[in-house]
This record gives C-alpha cells, structure tokens and sequence, in this order.
C-alpha cells in the first residue's frame, strides 16, 4: 500500500493465466534463439529434412562418380605420358648413340680403341700419293674403323708423345693428292715426311694386312721408304673436320617414316 | 510489460545454455516457433484493437503450436512433410503479414 509501483507491478503476476502468458513467450524467446543458433551452427544440412538429405547425398555421390571418372582417366593420361616419356627418353638416347657413331664416321668426332700406328719414311722423296692411297685401303679392307694421316712425323720420340706436324681425318670423301714442294696434300692440308696412319681396329689384321706379300710394306721399301708398324691397346684419333652440310642432297623419305 | 520481460528472460536463457536441439525435435522446432510468432502477432494485434483476452492468447498460442507441429508431423508420415512445413510456413507468414499490417494500422493510422 506505500508501495503502489510494487503492487501494480505484482497484480498481474497473481493470475494464473498471466504467468502461462509470460512461461510462453519465455519458451518462444528460448526456442527461437536456441533454433536461430542451431541453423547457424550446423549449416543448412542439420535442419534440411530427410528426402533433401536423401536428393543431396544422390547429388553427392553422383558428382563423387563423376569425378572418381574423371581421377581415373587423369591417371590413364598421366601413365600414357609417363610410359610415353620413357619412350622418347629411349629414343633420345638412341638418337644420341646413333649420332656418335655416325660422327665416327664423319670425322666430327674423336674416336680411340685398339689399333695401329703405320708409320712410313721417304728419304728419297719418292712416296707418291698413290702409295699412301694403297696403303688407306688396305688398312680399310682389314676393317680400319677410324684413320688420320698425320706428317711430318718426328721419328725420335715416342709416338704416343710425338708432336706431329699436321694431321688430318680421314674420312669417306678424303682425297690425296701431290703437293708441290713434295709430300702430299690431304684434303687440302699440305703434310711432309715421314707419315703416320692412326688407325682404329683389329690391331692384328691391320698389321698383317700391311705386311701381306706385294702389300704396303714392300711398295714402300721398293721406294726406298721404310715401314713401321706398332700395335697398339689404345691409340686416339682426335683430328676433326667440320661437317659439311650438303649442299643439294636432302634425306628421302623412307619406309616406316 | 511482465510477457516483454519474459520473452528477453527466455532470449538470455537461450543464449547463456547453449541447448542442442533434440534430434527427434528438429523438424518442428522452426515450424513451431514460425506458429508461436503467429500467435503473437494476433495478440499484439488484438491488444491494441481493444479485444485482447490472454485466455484466448494462451489457447491460440498452444493450439497454433500443437496444430503445425500436428500437420507437418503428418506430412512426414505421408512421405510429404517438405511440402507440407513449406504449405505452414506459407500460410502462417501471411497471417503474420496481415496481423502485422494491422497493427501497422492502429500504431501509425495508416
């Protein structure tokens, strides 16, 4: 009664049907937090119903088909590339081996193996160009794999060690011809005597080769000359030409290309 | 004043226990809520045009929960409780929509 603010503030609270309001709306305020929170909580998927769940997981896995698909045909490629990347390795390697021999061939790479060092003097100056040229290919009958001529050759020293005046590769479309002042001009380079062949091969057929009856060693010391064969575990033929790129002539197609 | 009091009682409640919704509990919960809102309205309404009975607000309040919580029950039951909640969640907004222009109505007279 001295505290009216109290006793309207009470009054209502003594009907029971006031507190029901008030216990309502206290669980609305509760239940739409506690929902609010939950949606936010649990995403989307926790509040959708059971036939959504059921559409997104079909979704889910078809997409999950999709791209287990698509995993395995990535993998297939990956292996075609890898297995492919092989093979262009091999290849590579081939082609790599294959341009080492053919530089063999060509004289625009040094070659070593067993061989034979040829040498020949001419004291008399009577050693012709032809005599060098029977003497190549005798060496390249008896399966010369790699030739330089090389001259003047100081006799003194050890071959292996000698510095030799000039030396050139012989190759396929070497030429020989008489030099001026003497000696011989292997394409295009003048050498003078005495003259080396630097030869790869089977050591002991391309000195019997030499030596045959009629042969190289008899030429020559018909011509006053003499001949001097060392075989030889290892002898290198390091004199190079420069590849000629032809002029003309262009690789044909072939079969299988 | 006292029902103002309680809802914000009932809001930090919620806030400060961090309850998890029961499984069982939680396809209608939303619905529930949308229903209980429903019933609010009307009684805002229905207080400021003067014929406001807190008898009938706690009976339309319970019923209009039971009743929504009921049918999207039922649409579960049937293979259609999506539908059926989207159906309550529809009619019960318009209901909300008109109470709240009425309201509207009494409060700025326009």
């Amino acid at each position: 009664m001295n505290r009216p603010l109290w006793r309207r503030f009470l009054r209502p609270r003594l009907r029971r049907v006031d507190v029901a309001v008030a216990v309502l709306l206290a669980v609305l305020g509760f239940a739409a937090v506690v929902q609010v929170r939950s949606t936010q909580e649990d995403g989307p998927l926790a509040t959708a119903r059971q036939e959504d769940l059921v559409q997104i997981l079909d979704e889910l896995s078809n997409r999950n088909d999709r791209l287990r698909d698509e995993v395995s045909a990535l993998e297939q490629a990956r292996a075609e590339l890898t297995t492919g990347g092989d093979q262009s390795d091999a290849a590579l390697a081939e082609a790599r081996r294959r341009a080492q021999l053919l530089g063999i061939l060509a004289g625009t790479v040094p070659a070593q193996g067993p061989g034979l060092l040829l040498t020949i003097t001419d004291p008399d100056g009577r050693i012709t160009p032809d005599v060098l040229l029977d003497a190549l290919e005798e060496l390249r009958a008896a399966g010369a794999e790699a030739v330089q001529l090389e001259g003047p050759v100081d006799l003194s020293v050890d071959p292996s060690e000698a510095s030799v005046g000039d030396s050139v590769r012989v190759v396929v479309s070497t030429a020989l011809v008489d030099g001026d002042d003497g000696g011989v001009v292997v394409d295009g380079r003048a050498l003078y005597p005495p003259y080396r062949f630097v030869v790869v091969g089977e050591p002991s057929t391309l000195a019997s080769a030499v030596a045959i009856p009629g042969g190289v060693v008899d030429n020559v010391e018909q011509r006053g000359g003499r001949v001097l064969v060392e075989q030889r575990d290892e002898v290198v033929v390091g004199a190079l030409r420069a590849l000629e790129e032809p002029r003309y002539a262009r690789p044909a197609p072939q079969d299988g290309d | 004043m006292i029902p103002a009091l309680a809802l914000v009682v009932g809001v930090v409640l919620g806030l400060v226990l961090e309850p998890t919704v029961p499984a069982a509990l939680q396809p209608y919960l939303p619905i529930a809520v949308v229903a209980a809102l429903d019933a609010v309205f009307g009684a805002v309404r229905a207080q400021l045009e003067g014929i406001f009975d807190d008898r009938v607000f706690v009976v339309s309040f319970v019923s209009n929960v039971l009743v929504a919580g009921l049918v999207v029950f039922l649409g579960d039951q049937l293979g259609v409780g999506g539908q059926l909640s989207t159906g309550v969640v529809v009619v019960l907004g318009i209901r909300i929509f008109s109470n709240a222009a009425a309201i509207r109505r009494h409060v700025f007279h326009a």
